[in-house]
């Protein structure tokens, strides 16, 4: 008996406190993620009297649930098209938080040392002209390896995703064949290859098929130790995908004058990794309530303190300067 | 109905009294209907509602949707073509493949083990049923993908090469595994139907059929098999309608490309992969409106399907008829 009372008045003191706290709701992109339950987490510790719940639904689902008005904030990889923007009914703010890669992961036993690609092969790959991994165009590039005459196989992803739009993006600003073809897009139409089903469908198709090439997030490349492919970035330079080669291909772009929106593939800089861009929290600036006090104050905090934790979990810290510059478009 | 009773009964004595009796079964029967009903409007709902989504791709394309090939969501052109190909080939494949195996083991269980073994046999089959698309995805992606890739493929293109359908390279990922897997996975539903159609053939047919001087064999062909003729058909239409909706396994090892290919080895998709694949990042407009017709196509392909699945089973199989008339004598 003496249990039960135990239960009931520790049941009524949690619903005491319950009340208290601010929820919100938040919905979008799978990429970030990670780093996001990671920011609200650490942010509950010193921040306890708000909660967050974050349903990472795809960019695409984000999108529509912000204009429907349904949930506090976004979240996207892709920003808006201007045709989604003119539908919402309050004017929806872009802050980019983190940024991230995609790499060009491939699996070739027989390689040892890394392949280097430069822009043009690799549309070449993924355009289905270039066919075998001992191609001349493959050779020139990479005169110490010795390539096998195996078929290539492109891995692309099959469901609608911000990875996807991120690559195409990188491919058609470099070729304009690419961009005729295929086009920029979360989910485009591929001449060649197979198409896995999420980052752990591609990851898992390259580890396994010998001769295959995939783009995927930085994180399963570097999880699943698949080997990358180091890219001819817009210098003239071969880089890796790394954490530092991502924020300096951000150093450069004066996003503020694109409303904190843009891309930055095929960046300028001797270390910029070609392929990187921002993922963006979507804020609809209606009426101010509390949840939006609340979701900038948190904002404050993740552009500030919150960007410490980003390389553990492989993304890049946004640039000083452009974290600077977003702390007072949030404060405003 | 005593479910009913009993729950509405539960507040007072009083209402319990006036519930039992010919009230009672009024209440009952009201309920019943209203339930009934509205699972009846519910699946109307969402015919209209699938319909009323992919009004704008219906006016865009109207029937071109079925001839041109072309799925690009860039240049916002939609066909739902290669998906529905790519539902027919896999499915059918999968029939050709579960088909003789289900009928087999369906034999197998009910004319051939002891009964007590049979039943624990049976059991073993259907809790196939039971194990989740994504496993099956997950085991085909990990198991079957390679084996198909390093056994299957070499052994196929060396004995039937010459085919067409067996031509171009293999990466374990395509049309073919993907049929591997559905088969597995419609076996026990065409093995248990077959199990109920065997099941109503009388006794005493196959005991004339011993009689007679038949063997074995012999019995099992004259009196089980040629009189549940359609009885196995309505079995194996029903495993197709299951096999068309399939959606988690599939997408996982088809390779998702929507070209038409006539190699078996290539890659594919299906109406309900390319659903589920698209949908979540679709942009609205044009684009989710053509995977909302893709998707009322798929209902009326299985409507269809599952429907004369069940005609061929009630109505024309002569056990069932039989059985009917004993019912009722």
């Amino acid at each position: 008996m003496r249990l039960f009372s135990l239960l009931f008045i520790s049941l009524a003191l949690c619903s005491t406190s319950a009340s208290a706290l601010t929820k919100i709701n938040g919905a979008g992109a799978t990429f970030p993620y990670p780093i996001y339950s990671k920011w609200f987490s650490e942010y509950q510790k010193i921040n306890k009297d708000v909660q967050f719940n974050y349903q990472s639904i795809g960019s695409g689902g984000g999108i529509r649930q912000v204009l429907k008005e349904t949930v506090d904030f976004g979240a996207t990889d892709a920003p808006m098209l201007e045709k989604e923007m003119a539908k919402a009914k309050s004017p929806i703010t872009h802050i980019p938080t983190v940024l991230g890669a995609v790499t060009v992961a491939y699996n070739l036993p027989e390689v040892s040392g890394d392949l280097k690609l430069d822009a043009k092969t690799l549309v070449n790959i993924f355009l289905g002209t270039i066919t075998k991994w001992n191609h001349k165009d493959i050779a020139i590039l990479n005169p110490d390896l010795k390539l096998p005459a195996k078929d290539i196989l492109p891995v692309y992803r099959a469901d609608g995703s911000g990875t996807t739009n991120i690559f195409t993006d990188y491919m058609s600003a470099v070729s304009k064949d690419f961009k005729d073809k295929v086009g920029v897009g979360k989910a485009v139409s591929w001449p060649i290859g197979i198409g896995g089903k999420g980052n752990e469908g591609v990851t898992n198709m390259v580890k396994q098929t010998p001769g295959s090439i995939g783009y995927i997030e930085l994180a399963y490349a570097l999880n699943n130790n698949l080997k990358t492919v180091a890219i001819k970035n817009k210098s003239g330079k071969f880089v890796s995908p790394t954490i530092e080669g991502i924020s300096a291909s951000a150093a450069k772009t004066d996003l503020a004058s694109q409303g904190f929106k843009g891309s930055i593939v095929n960046a300028d800089g001797d270390d910029a990794y070609p392929i990187s861009a921002f993922t963006y929290i979507l804020l609809p600036t209606k009426t101010n309530n509390v949840q939006l006090e609340e979701v900038k104050k948190f904002l404050v905090w993740a552009l500030t303190k919150g960007q410490s934790f980003t390389k553990e979990l492989h993304y890049a810290p946004l640039p000083a300067n452009l974290a600077k510059q977003l702390l007072e478009v949030v404060k405003k | 109905m005593l479910n009913q009773q009993t729950h509405n009964a539960t507040p007072t004595k009083s209402i319990a009294k006036k519930l039992s009796g010919a009230y009672g079964d009024k209440v009952a029967k009201v309920f019943m209907q209203t339930v009934a009903l509205a699972i009846l409007a519910l699946l109307f709902l969402m015919v209209y509602l699938l319909f009323e989504m992919s009004l704008e791709a219906i006016k865009e394309f109207g029937f071109g949707f079925l001839t041109s090939t072309d799925w690009d969501p860039i240049m916002e052109e939609f066909s739902a073509l290669p998906f529905f190909y790519g539902t027919l080939v896999t499915s059918i494949l999968a029939l050709l493949i579960a088909a003789p195996i289900s009928v087999m083991v369906a034999i197998f269980i009910t004319d051939i083990l002891p009964v007590k073994l049979g039943q624990v046999l049976g059991l073993f089959v259907e809790m196939i049923a039971a194990i989740p698309s994504i496993v099956f995805g997950l085991w085909g992606l990990f198991f079957l993908a390679p084996i198909v890739r390093e056994q299957i493929t070499p052994l196929l293109k060396s004995t039937l090469g010459f085919l067409p359908i067996f031509q171009g390279p293999s990466f374990g990922i395509g049309v073919l595994t993907a049929s591997i897997i559905l088969a597995i996975m419609i076996l026990p539903t065409i093995t248990s139907i077959s199990r109920e159609v065997f099941k109503s053939v009388p006794q005493h047919q196959k005991e004339a059929a011993l009689a007679l001087g038949a063997t074995r064999e012999e019995m099992i062909r004259l009196a089980v098999l040629r009189p549940s003729f359609s009885g196995i058909t309505g079995a194996i239409v029903l495993g197709f309608g299951r096999a068309l909706g399939e959606t988690m396994a599939v997408a996982m090892v088809i390779g998702n490309s929507s070209r038409i290919s006539a190699s078996l080895f290539a890659p594919g998709a299906t109406m309900s992969s390319v659903i589920a694949n698209e949908y979540a990042e679709a942009s609205a407009g044009l684009h989710l409106s053509s995977l909302c017709y893709v998707g009322l196509l798929l209902f009326l392909v299985t409507l269809v399907v599952n429907s004369s699945a069940r005609f061929i089973v009630w109505k024309f199989s002569p056990i069932a008829r039989s059985a009917r008339k004993d019912k009722r004598a």
